[in-house]
């Protein structure tokens, strides 16, 4: 293990304690529900930046398996008359598999080929969503699943159902971050930054990217089934291309590559989406001039931006200079 | 008979739309590698900045120059002060372009408020041609003859110029170009400018066909992201073929298989880039 | 620490129990659902321009409450729109909404509203199934429903205009959708045939390609269109020399976009349960109003938002703004009836939707302005036309595919 992940360690605990102390520390349900919110975007965009991170990968289609497994969680619930559990169960499996489908196709190509094939699948399945309204119900969307109640914990109840993603969430980070450090997901890495010479080693760099795909894929899926019981509702929009752009958004907004980038890039989005547009009419302007104003004074993101501000007032202001560093330069561990 | 015919026509003039929209698009994209997320709303705010110049008593033709300049203008200031510092980094481009795009977008709704305002098209392009049974909009011919003007334009600028002879040496391998001594620092400015322009022109072009409303960017953007991505990077000839072809895979898709009418032009694409990931006309990996 | 929560809930209630006299002086929370960025902004403007002009009617005051607006913007997205709802519901401590705008969102939040019973009035939403075959308990429309006014077209075009064929072209989505089908079924009960159905979507580029489809034996074409689709198709339809009659949906031509139309919709005959030129006293003191303060004819959205307002101020005397018995209050909100009012009379149906008179409206020019002169007047309307609730409730909800059994 590099010594840089024991810091890291420390401030994944510190998070996981803060988050933990959520419903303690605030008094409404409705800062709880935009916690989960939070909580279930993390999940989505830390799967995302397996790919733009870990692996290089652009993907614009990231909502393919947000939006498959919400649809597939409530119709299969709801409308096929299957139990939560395995309605839940089916979706992430079926999800899974369309992510091996997705997966082998976008790695024909690569860099923007790679993000236009996402992109046209995602845009595929938004319109069948659309188009094929008997099964989706098309623009109206599905709604009416009821939460499930595991050992008889009504997930009805904003805080429990809150834990209920937290517990996802430290599995998602927990897993992701196993993966990074595996000999796959170095690999993973090594194809992102020399191709050539991990091919020349002898590695299956396709292989390795390929089970990256299925691999955020899953965790997409999981997302996705959550979302489905959050918002106990899904509609085309879910599987947009605007869905997927704000994922990536949040993912480099945070900081690509680093475990926890995504999670700050979420609550961003998410509590610019949702809470400060409470306040401020123009808040899609404000979001606009975020992204520009992380671009010019933290390139790499918010999460090695702050990080670099503090090693700088650490060290010698001189070190301070090292701004705009390439994307692909921060190594997460 | 007649059939093939009209939604020929119609096809060759979406094509041409198109085309108008995406060669802006194209430069910028071949030249400086920079995927630019913000184009469809240079184009939204350049159909925007027209209707007021007509409102303000301004002839249609002039508006087209005015919305070109100022977007034009627009870009210029974008690349100097955001997109120079972002070279070679894909994803902070992503971030940034977006980023602007949502300024742009939410600006508009700001101060053209939101409601969706017809294009006036000159009165004397206004009305049908009329051959037999057939009729067709003039305006969309004039559509076509710009295309195909502007198409020319763009060659002759691209091979018969010196300015061309840069940017085709940048499109080629931006590294040697350097090395034989031409300066990006120039180069860049010019075409980003060039395409911003192009963009805001094209949007006033289009408008008496698309109207101006909110979301108008983000219902284009992804049209000229196909055009580009098909017809293959930094070629001329791709961006306008490309164009062409989409215009006729969506006016005979969108009336031969209605029911596939949201995805009539993403399955091709997936189609051709799983099968040749350069695009129809590349010669390099996208 | 919830059972703290609980047992401070209920103290509170007892509290309010006794204040509840005291409660005339709490001001009432209005919860505004609408749209401010986005492709829907410009209906959410109207709808805040209409509800403003109801609370400034009112002196801010119903019944001798004070109503206190917390407006919020759903960006036209389900899952915001949920958000916001819990939003005004939970933190703000809204009693009452009104809203959302687009009937996906009103779908989005159907469950939350039945699991809070939180009493809303929709502005806008007119999915028919809202106040049909799942009808919300908490649930009142203060509009028709998609196909409320275009079953009275479909009699129209064939018994008077004297139609035999035609060609529908509308927006595919639900709206789309339930509005082409209920004229298609009257059209054709009265002996007319749709002869073919062309479904754009809704971000369709352009419409030459849909238009240039248009069957050449047609009579004329029914257009259904929605926000600014109205204004491109016509525009094009124009433009492809198409010289056929047109008839169109409410939205086609409505006043919020028909101030930014030409020529090209001279003639276009459409149904709808208001028309800012609407001869009556009522209406004509509501357009001066409208005029006077946005420039500008009120249209679908302005008119569905006042009157959603006015609903509340109705139901509010009733119960003489005591809202605390929230049956009561869902009653009262259930047995508006208004016997003046922009729409002109109305009432509502068991499933709370308003029964209205249907006009006729056919797009004239006059002082320079374009605008929907009433040709016809089908009073008293309901949702479910001649049919009456059980023949109509049989039948599945009015959909894409739907062809009616003759």
């Amino acid at each position: 293990m590099n010594p840089a992940s024991r810091p890291q360690a420390v401030l994944a605990l510190l998070a996981i304690a803060a988050l933990l102390a959520m419903p303690w520390l605030v008094t409404s349900d409705y800062y709880i529900n935009i916690a989960t919110q939070v909580v279930i975007a993390a999940i989505l965009a830390m799967s995302l930046n397996l790919l733009v991170g870990f692996g290089g990968m652009i993907s614009l289609g990231h909502a393919s398996y947000l939006g498959v497994a919400a649809y597939l969680t409530i119709y299969l619930s709801t409308h096929a008359g299957l139990g939560s559990l395995a309605s839940a169960l089916i979706a992430i499996a079926t999800t899974t598999l369309l992510a091996m489908l997705f997966g082998y196709l976008a790695l024909r190509a690569s860099g923007l080929g790679l993000l236009m094939i996402t992109l046209a699948l995602g845009q595929i399945l938004w319109g069948i969503a659309y188009r094929w309204a008997s099964l989706t119900g098309g623009d109206n969307g599905l709604g009416g699943p009821v939460r499930p109640r595991p050992f008889g914990i009504d997930l009805m109840n904003p805080t429990a159902f809150f834990y209920f993603t937290l517990i996802f969430l430290v599995l998602a980070a927990w897993l992701i971050s196993r993966f990074v450090q595996s000999g796959l997901g170095q690999s993973l890495q090594g194809a992102r930054d020399q191709p050539r010479r991990m091919r020349a080693l002898g590695y299956n760099v396709w292989m390795v990217q390929w089970l990256s795909f299925v691999f955020a894929g899953f965790w997409g899926a999981i997302a996705g089934m959550l979302y489905a019981y959050y918002h106990q509702f899904v509609s085309p929009q879910a599987l947009h291309l605007t869905t997927s752009a704000e994922t990536l958004l949040m993912v480099v907004a945070g900081g690509t590559g680093t475990l926890f980038g995504p999670v700050v890039g979420a609550a961003l989005v998410v509590i610019l989406k949702n809470v400060v547009s409470a306040y401020i009419t123009r808040w899609l302007m404000l979001l606009g001039v975020v992204f520009v104003a992380i671009v010019l004074f933290m390139p790499e993101g918010i999460v090695p931006g702050l990080r670099r501000l503090r090693a700088a007032m650490k060290m010698q202001p001189a070190s301070s200079a090292r701004s705009a560093l390439p994307v692909t330069e921060e190594r997460p561990t | 008979m007649n059939f093939w015919v009209i939604q020929g026509l119609n096809g060759l003039a979406f094509g041409s739309l198109l085309f108008i929209l995406a060669s802006g698009f194209s430069l910028i994209f071949g030249l400086m590698r920079i995927v630019n997320l913000s184009h469809g709303a240079y184009f939204m705010l350049g159909a925007y900045v027209g209707i007021s110049a007509m409102a303000a008593g301004a002839s249609f033709w002039t508006a087209i120059l005015i919305g070109g300049i100022a977007i034009g203008a627009l870009g210029a200031v974008i690349e100097r002060l955001i997109l120079r510092r972002l070279t070679g980094q894909p994803l902070a481009q992503v971030l940034v372009t977006l980023g602007i795009a949502f300024i742009i977008a939410d600006a508009c709704v700001w101060i053209w408020t939101g409601d969706p305002r017809p294009v006036p098209m000159p009165r004397e392009l206004a009305g049908a041609f009329r051959v037999h049974q057939l009729a067709f909009p003039i305006y969309r011919l004039f559509v076509i003859g710009i295309a195909f003007a502007l198409a020319a334009a763009l060659w002759f600028l691209l091979e018969r110029t010196r300015l061309g002879a840069m940017i085709r040496a940048g499109v080629d391998d931006l590294n040697m170009a350097r090395a034989i001594g031409i300066r990006t620092s120039v180069l860049f400015p010019v075409v980003f400018c060039l395409g911003s322009a192009l963009a805001g022109a094209g949007g006033v072009l289009a408008g008496p066909i698309l109207s101006v409303y909110p979301g108008l960017d983000t219902d284009m953007l992804p049209l000229a992201l196909v055009v580009v991505i098909l017809g293959g990077v930094g070629s001329l000839l791709g961006a306008f073929v490309g164009s062409l072809i989409i215009g006729f895979i969506y006016s005979y898709g969108q009336a031969l298989f209605p029911d596939l009418a949201y995805m009539i032009l993403f399955l091709p694409m997936v189609l051709v880039l799983t099968l040749r990931p350069t695009g129809l006309f590349g010669r390099q990996a996208i | 620490m919830r059972r703290i929560g609980a047992l401070f809930s209920t103290t509170f209630l007892i509290g309010w129990a006794l204040v509840s006299a005291a409660e005339a002086a709490e001001p009432l929370k209005v919860g505004f659902m609408t749209v401010r960025s986005g492709a829907l902004a410009a209906g959410g403007r109207q709808m805040e321009e209409g509800l403003q002009l109801c609370v400034d009617a009112h002196k801010g005051e119903m019944a001798g409450r004070k109503i206190q607006i917390i407006t919020a913007d759903t960006a036209g997205q389900p899952a915001v729109t949920k958000t916001k709802a819990q939003e005004l519901v939970e933190r703000d401590g809204a009693q009452i909404l009104i809203g959302p705008l687009a009937a996906f969102e009103a779908l989005a939040i159907d469950d939350y509203i039945r699991q809070t019973k939180t009493p809303i009035i929709s502005p806008s939403a007119a999915a028919e199934d809202l106040t049909q075959r799942k009808p919300n308990p908490w649930f009142v429309r203060a509009v028709g429903t998609s196909a409320q006014a275009h079953h009275a077209l479909g009699e129209y075009a064939a018994k008077e205009l004297k139609y035999k064929r035609i060609v529908i072209i509308a927006d595919d989505f639900a709206f789309g959708h339930e509005l082409s089908a209920g004229f298609q079924r009257t059209f054709e009960q009265n002996g007319g045939k749709v002869i073919q159905k062309l479904w754009s979507p809704l971000n369709a580029a352009e419409y030459g390609t849909y238009i240039t489809q248009i069957d050449p034996t047609a009579d004329a074409v029914f257009a259904g269109f929605a926000g600014g689709n109205g204004i491109k198709f016509l525009g094009e339809y124009k433009n492809y020399g198409m010289q056929k009659p047109v008839l169109g949906a409410m939205t086609t031509v409505d006043e919020g976009i028909l101030k930014r139309m030409g020529d090209e919709a001279l003639g276009v005959i459409s149904a709808g349960w208001y028309s800012a030129a609407i001869d009556t006293p009522a209406n004509k003191k509501f357009v001066e109003a409208v005029r006077k303060a946005y420039n500008a004819d009120p249209g679908y959205y302005t008119v569905g938002a006042y009157m959603a307002c006015e609903f509340l101020n109705n139901a509010l005397e009733q119960v003489k703004g005591d809202i605390s018995d929230k049956a009561a209050f869902m009653k009262a909100l259930r047995s508006v009836n208004m016997p003046e009012s922009p729409y002109g009379q109305v009432k509502l149906d068991q499933y709370g939707q308003p029964i209205l008179d249907i006009t006729i409206r056919k797009v004239e020019k006059k002082d320079g302005k374009l605008q929907n002169t009433v040709i016809k007047t089908y009073p008293a309307v309901s949702q479910f036309w001649t049919y009456g609730p059980d023949e109509f409730l049989k039948s599945p909800v009015y959909s894409r595919d739907w062809t009616p059994a003759k």
